[in-house]
């Protein structure tokens, strides 16, 4: 495109122009979903999906703003060996804190509610999805399950790890855990009540002619990722109640002392805490889809494979919980299986891998901010999926398991996967959402300033581990101080790059680039409709006669 | 295919018919469906305290037979009963609410309200029974009451792992009461509107969902009966 100025022999036709300023016709600017109505009222009672999804992005932000916070004090404490800057109990909680709000009030619901609430009903043809009341309800969900847990930290905090093992959080800790807990089971409703939705929307309303196999792979993952938000986060909820109970009322289902077992919560944890995990990579590979077809300006290569690899990813997700318990005393052939069973979901994961750089390969590839987040992930996913085969691995396992190395291993899937996904995602759709472009320059700074601080931060940490240095400590030999001098000065790298986003998308709310309908001139039914969309979406309603992803003769003739 | 405001004037829309669904039809599907959905959730929410169930029943066959024994096998029957008539007059209402019949509708969901509430009402002299002998877990749990298949007190083994039994049943059941006292007050909202004549043959969803979370409910309670309350009985 000309107007980041560099030379594009293979790049994507040039997009329709931009819309005038001010249609000449009008004198008032054409009506859509954010200037439809205005106030306060206009929006925490909206029914529409694009401003919930809106309201999501706030409220997730600053949950992720508050994460960081945490993280930022963790790393500062660790830059000396000494535990000079808090105390162990502060050092406690502020991991604690930072893994609870990260986890179940960011990474969760980062991208499905946010970019898949906007963008579902739109990619399936449909006016909102099926149930507007309820999607508001669970943000308001949302919103108790946050405060309840904000205020749970400010009144003393949490400090048994994100993990809640018992019987510390039953019996020994002093900490906020009841309270900490209602607001992760009331929050799980909110996860609940999306994944329904989304369900019951991508089965019921789907636009004439758009058949399962011409869904757009961002649908798909979706699909997947609520079945698991429907069958697991229930087991999370059940399993955080009995805690509460145990807690409470001695009631002995966790506790030794009366028989009961200990290692039946980490059962019941894992269940659902490790396909948490595709909760939160799905999604952000489905984003990743949409991100390599539009810029490569190709159809995705395997599509079905990519599609059904998602559901492979959520059904084997359900079966390998037992290797978080390698060292935990559970039957070693328990072990084997959960072990071999984790290896398979390498395979639909490697089978995504392949068929997006396969995808790459002769297209018209262009390098817009979204493509170096997409890139970026690619590296990254892999890295952090690769190095989770380690972890799967019984006998090394033993080797690494409670130090850096998993540490390193989850944020590569979740920093390095779900956020570089969701940052990708938000500056592909930002022209959609906001009807302006981001400053693409700024964009392309920002991306670059992440992944190196993002390495930075976290490569330390594998080799961390692999020495052998604990997680979860504040203190450490003066012989690993390098390796953490170093990953606190990628983590400062990556807070500049994660403010820099935050001011210049807020910046071009007001005075981006107006966008036009398709930007990238990319494929999709969210394309076909006005930039930012008309509250119902669709003046017409669409009818699906092409396969998905579908870019013609004229790209293909240049492929060829 | 034409927008909906074109289609408009042909047929005229229910005014129950929200803005993003093309027909009645389509609506009540999807929100059939959204309740199944729900349904599955609700079955792994109940799945977690029965894996514990399970466990600890193989673990301590004694203790649970011993636990299970001093509950009142008359009044679960009892309350199996109610519950499976409350869930006959709530298909009838359902069943009304189709045909149109306001005030039979009405009718038959105050009756579900009913058996619903004799049900909570019995399971309150259940768990006060439960008080009054300390088999309540915590740390007045106190087994003494309690006996084995030889009549006698339990050892003091059998006795400790007593404890988790109550601490199932008062979990299990206690979920399920919850889910009734959740469920009631939405009848009621039902049979409210019924009364009003908000429902018809052409729109009784709401009417229809509410019966398949009040099927859910029961059909739970089918299940926790025999697990807590037979287990001795069973050989």
């Amino acid at each position: 495109m000309s107007t980041h100025g560099l030379p594009e022999p293979y790049g994507r036709p040039a997009p329709p122009p931009p819309p005038p300023e001010r249609p000449a016709a009008a004198g008032r600017e054409r009506v859509h979903y954010l200037n439809v109505s205005y106030g306060v009222r206009s929006w925490l009672l909206t029914t529409d999906h694009k401003r919930i999804a809106l309201l999501y992005l706030a409220s997730i932000t600053v949950m992720f703003a508050i994460g960081g916070v945490f993280a930022t004090l963790i790393r500062l404490e660790l830059i000396t060996p000494a535990g000079d800057m808090v105390q162990s109990e502060t050092y406690n909680k502020l991991f604690t804190m930072h893994g609870v709000v990260m986890v179940f009030f960011f990474l969760i619901p980062s991208i499905p509610a946010t970019l898949g609430n906007f963008l579902i009903p739109i990619m399936i043809g449909a006016k909102d999805l099926a149930f507007p009341r309820i999607n508001l309800l669970s943000w308001y969900v949302y919103v108790l399950g946050a405060l309840f847990t904000l205020y749970a930290m400010v009144t003393g905090g949490v400090d048994t790890g994100w993990t809640f093992y018992v019987p510390y959080s039953t019996h020994y800790s002093n900490t906020n855990v009841i309270a900490t807990g209602l607001g992760i089971f009331i929050t799980g409703f909110s996860s609940i009540l999306t994944g329904l939705n989304f369900i019951v929307t991508i089965h019921k309303m789907r636009a004439p002619g758009l058949s399962w196999w011409r869904l757009p792979l961002f649908v798909w993952s979706h699909y997947a990722t609520s079945l698991i938000m429907i069958l697991g986060t229930p087991v999370i909820a059940v399993t955080i109640l009995m805690v509460a109970l145990e807690r409470g009322l001695h009631l002995g289902i966790f506790d030794p002392a009366l028989g009961g077992d200990p290692i039946l919560f980490q059962h019941l944890f894992w269940f659902y805490s490790h396909p948490a995990v595709y909760i939160m990579i799905l999604p952000a590979m489905g984003v990743i889809s949409e991100l390599v077809q539009a810029m490569s300006r190709k159809r995705v290569f395997g599509y079905s494979f990519v599609a059904i690899s998602s559901l492979a990813i959520a059904m084997l997700g359900f079966l390998v919980w037992g290797h978080h318990m390698f060292v935990s005393g559970q039957s070693v052939y328990a072990g084997l299986v959960f072990s071999g069973l984790s290896y398979l979901v390498a395979i639909p994961s490697a089978i995504k891998v392949f068929n997006w750089t396969a995808t790459l390969y002769k297209g018209s590839v262009t390098f817009d901010t979204p493509m170096l987040y997409a890139i970026g992930f690619l590296g990254l996913f892999t890295i952090g999926g690769l190095t989770g085969l380690f972890l799967a691995a019984l006998g090394l396992d033993v080797h690494i398991t409670d130090t850096y190395f998993v540490v390193a291993h989850f944020h590569y899937i979740m920093v390095g996967g779900a956020i570089m996904g969701y940052l990708g995602g938000i500056h592909f759709w930002w022209p959609k959402i906001s009807g302006r472009m981001y400053p693409e320059g700024w964009g392309r700074v920002a991306a670059i300033i992440i992944f190196v601080g993002f390495n930075l931060t976290f490569f330390p940490q594998f080799i961390l581990g692999y020495l052998g240095m604990p997680r979860r400590y504040h203190y450490y030999p003066e012989e690993f101080q390098v390796l953490n001098v170093m990953s606190s000065a990628g983590a400062s790298i990556l807070a500049v790059g994660y403010l820099l986003p935050m001011i210049y998308l807020a910046w071009s709310m007001r005075y981006g680039r107006r966008a036009g309908p398709n930007p990238w001139n990319a494929r999709g039914l969210e394309w076909e409709i006005e930039s930012p969309p008309p509250t119902e979406n669709f003046l017409v309603q669409p009818v699906v006669s092409d396969k998905t992803y579908e870019y013609g003769a004229e790209e293909a003739a240049k492929i060829v | 295919m034409s927008s909906l405001s074109e289609t408009a004037p042909a047929a005229a829309h229910h005014p129950a018919l929200r803005h993003h669904f093309e027909s009645m039809e389509g609506q009540k599907e999807a929100s059939t469906f959204g309740m199944w959905v729900f349904i599955a959730q609700e079955i792994l929410f109940f799945g977690g305290m029965l894996l514990a169930y399970t466990i600890y029943r193989y673990l301590y066959y004694d203790a649970f037979a011993a636990g299970s024994h001093h509950l009142d096998v008359a009044l679960g029957t009892i309350n199996t009963a109610v519950l499976i008539c409350s869930s006959l007059t709530m298909a009838l209402g359902v069943h009304a609410a189709a045909l149109g019949r306001r005030r039979a509708t009405a009718l038959f969901l105050v009756l579900t309200i009913l058996l619903g509430s004799v049900f909570l009402g019995i399971k309150v002299v259940e768990y006060a029974d439960k008080f009054h002998h300390h088999l309540v877990p915590g740390p007045y749990y106190d087994a003494e009451v309690l006996r084995g298949a030889d009549g006698k007190a339990l050892p003091p083994e059998v006795a400790l792992h007593s404890q988790i039994y109550f601490a199932l049943y008062f979990s299990l059941t206690g979920l399920h009461a919850l889910h009734m006292i959740i469920g009631i007050p939405i009848i009621a909202v039902m049979a409210w509107l019924a009364r009003r004549g908000r429902f018809s043959p052409e729109y009784y969803t709401p009417v229809e969902i509410t019966g398949l979370y009040w099927h859910f409910v029961d059909i739970v309670w089918i299940f926790l009966f025999p697990l807590l309350y037979l287990i001795p009985h069973h050989g």
